[in-house]
């Protein structure tokens, strides 16, 4: 018992409990910070203000909005499956949560010397992580699918059948340009994949894997879309179709678990793609203890494709969207990671 | 008890409670997810015996693949729920032959497991002394592809010819 409370009292341990804490409201002010982004984006895109209301240039607008969520009624067909319509959103939304578990976001760092010892900025240091975040991301289906089932709607269904069909369709693509890293680097775990793209050549261009591997990185972001339900992929929820998709029977909080899933599997994905592809938390002017000062800005930008790229093109057709994913990216990923694995064994990287 | 054997219980407990829902649910959406949530406790067995590559494989391809199949399968065909009075009218002969196979099967099982505990009594859970745990990848690829080559390369004749077989059944329906 004693030892007990030793533990529980340490700094390390108070800093990792704290770091879980942290990470965890990060994640949830991410999506509401996404939402008001999103919009925000658009209306820029569109050549329009936004919201502008709620507060100095709408900037309470995400706040407005949970209030909103939080108060509706919670509305459940009679016809639907009591039981699982309840879960398909926890499912989502732990799933989402789970996922970054194992995702570095900064350098170990003794927090200006009020720790004894460095301590490393993620959740769970695993040394299969690039598999768990994919072994995790992959169940997040399930959410959706039992959400399209359970509701007893046809445009659920038709949502739900849709997401698992695109699912299995860009999973293979996604496994083969994760393992065409791995291989390149030989690590599965993310901080050495990271630690690998250090320095530069001819003092200039940074050694990420972004320059190394571009094929990878382009199968990787279009399954990353895929996976996450974004435009132009977003068919589960395609609403000119199908009303909302999967979600459309539900409402109020279940609803907005649903969306905040959404979000931070966005973020998530940015983050293993910033991790693999990006040099992770390395770069120029900011010293090492930092680091995750540039890995926020890398996030960023490229949540900010992810918006960018939602109003820029029009959503594939549905049969456009399987051959795309079989015909186009799997031999491509396939080929790829065929090429890499003949350059590592004859180069012996 | 160590926390070692607690957490072998807790997930041998898991899968076979799992694997139970399976065959008395009714409904096969519920089916498939009891299945998923066995293997999700074999995979904590994989953990145990430090095997971690092996527990998350065992999730990607068998929870995170094939089971996403096994759901599509059963929403898109819309599988009835199995009422018991339809069972009860089906022919007479099934039921008492059903019951014999289904009494023999459990028999042959329940002395194979007898025989097998028979020869661990001695052993303590987790991993067995002198079988070093295969725990690094690659270690696992190399051993795959020297001294199990013969049965990896004659299980993926068997999954090719399997994809073969599919292939061709869903052709001759058009």
């Amino acid at each position: 018992m004693a030892d007990l409370i030793t533990w529980v009292t340490s700094p390390t341990f108070i800093a990792y409990a704290t770091l879980v804490g942290v990470v965890f409201m990060a994640l949830q002010i991410s999506a509401a910070v996404m939402v008001y982004a999103e919009r925000k984006v658009a209306a820029f895109m569109q050549q329009r203000l936004g919201p502008t209301r709620v507060g100095p240039h709408g900037l309470l607008q995400p706040i407005a909005d949970v209030v909103k969520l939080f108060f509706k009624e919670e509305l459940r067909p009679k016809a639907a499956d009591a039981l699982l319509f309840t879960m398909a959103p926890i499912i989502s939304v732990t799933t989402a949560f789970l996922a970054f578990g194992p995702v570095p976001f900064g350098a170990a760092t003794t927090f200006f010397g009020l720790l004894p010892e460095p301590m490393a900025l993620m959740i769970a240091d695993v040394n299969v992580a690039v598999l768990v975040i994919f072994a995790v991301a992959s169940m997040g289906v399930y959410g959706i699918v039992l959400a399209g089932w359970a509701s007893n709607s046809k445009y659920s269904l038709l949502g739900g059948l849709r997401s698992s069909a695109q699912m299995i369709s860009y999973e293979l693509a996604y496994g083969m340009s994760l393992a065409t890293v791995v291989m390149f680097a030989g690590s599965m775990s993310l901080v050495e994949i990271v630690d690998l793209q250090q320095g530069y050549w001819f003092g200039v261009i940074p050694k990420w894997y972004i320059f190394i591997q571009p094929v990878a990185f382009f199968v990787f972001a279009c399954a990353g879309i895929a996976e996450t339900n974004r435009a132009p992929f977003d068919f589960p929820e395609a609403e000119q179709e199908l009303v909302a998709g999967y979600h459309t029977e539900y409402s109020s909080m279940r609803f907005a678990m649903f969306f905040m899933a959404e979000y931070i599997n966005m973020v998530t994905v940015s983050a293993v793609a910033v991790n693999l592809f990006l040099g992770g938390w390395h770069g120029p002017f900011i010293p090492p203890e930092y680091g995750w000062i540039w890995f926020l800005i890398k996030l960023a930008f490229l949540l900010f494709c992810y918006l960018w790229l939602r109003w820029t093109l029009p959503r594939f057709r549905y049969d456009q969207l399987m051959s795309f994913g079989w015909k186009v990216l799997l031999p491509l990923a396939t080929v790829n990671l065929l090429l890499t694995a003949a350059g590592v064994l004859y180069f012996g990287l | 008890m160590g926390s070692d054997a607690l957490l072998f219980y807790a997930f041998a407990g898991a899968a076979v409670l799992g694997s139970l829902l399976v065959v008395t649910q009714k409904n096969p959406v519920y089916s498939v997810l009891a299945l998923i949530a066995s293997f999700f406790g074999l995979s904590g067995l994989y953990v145990l015996l430090e095997a971690p590559f092996v527990a998350v494989v065992q999730i990607i391809i068998y929870a995170g693949a094939i089971m996403v199949l096994f759901l599509f399968v059963v929403m898109l065909l819309n599988v009835p729920r199995e009422d018991a009075a339809e069972w009860d009218r089906a022919h007479p002969l099934y039921r008492p032959m059903a019951v014999r196979i289904g009494g023999a099967l459990a028999v042959l099982l329940a002395l194979e497991l007898a025989w097998a505990l028979s020869r661990t009594a001695g052993l303590g859970v987790g991993v067995a002394d002198g079988h070093p745990a295969v725990s690094s990848v690659a270690e696992l690829g190399r051993v795959l592809f020297t001294d199990y080559m013969f049965a990896f390369e004659v299980t993926s004749i068997l999954i090719i010819a399997a994809m073969v077989g599919a292939v061709i059944l869903a052709k001759k329906e058009k």
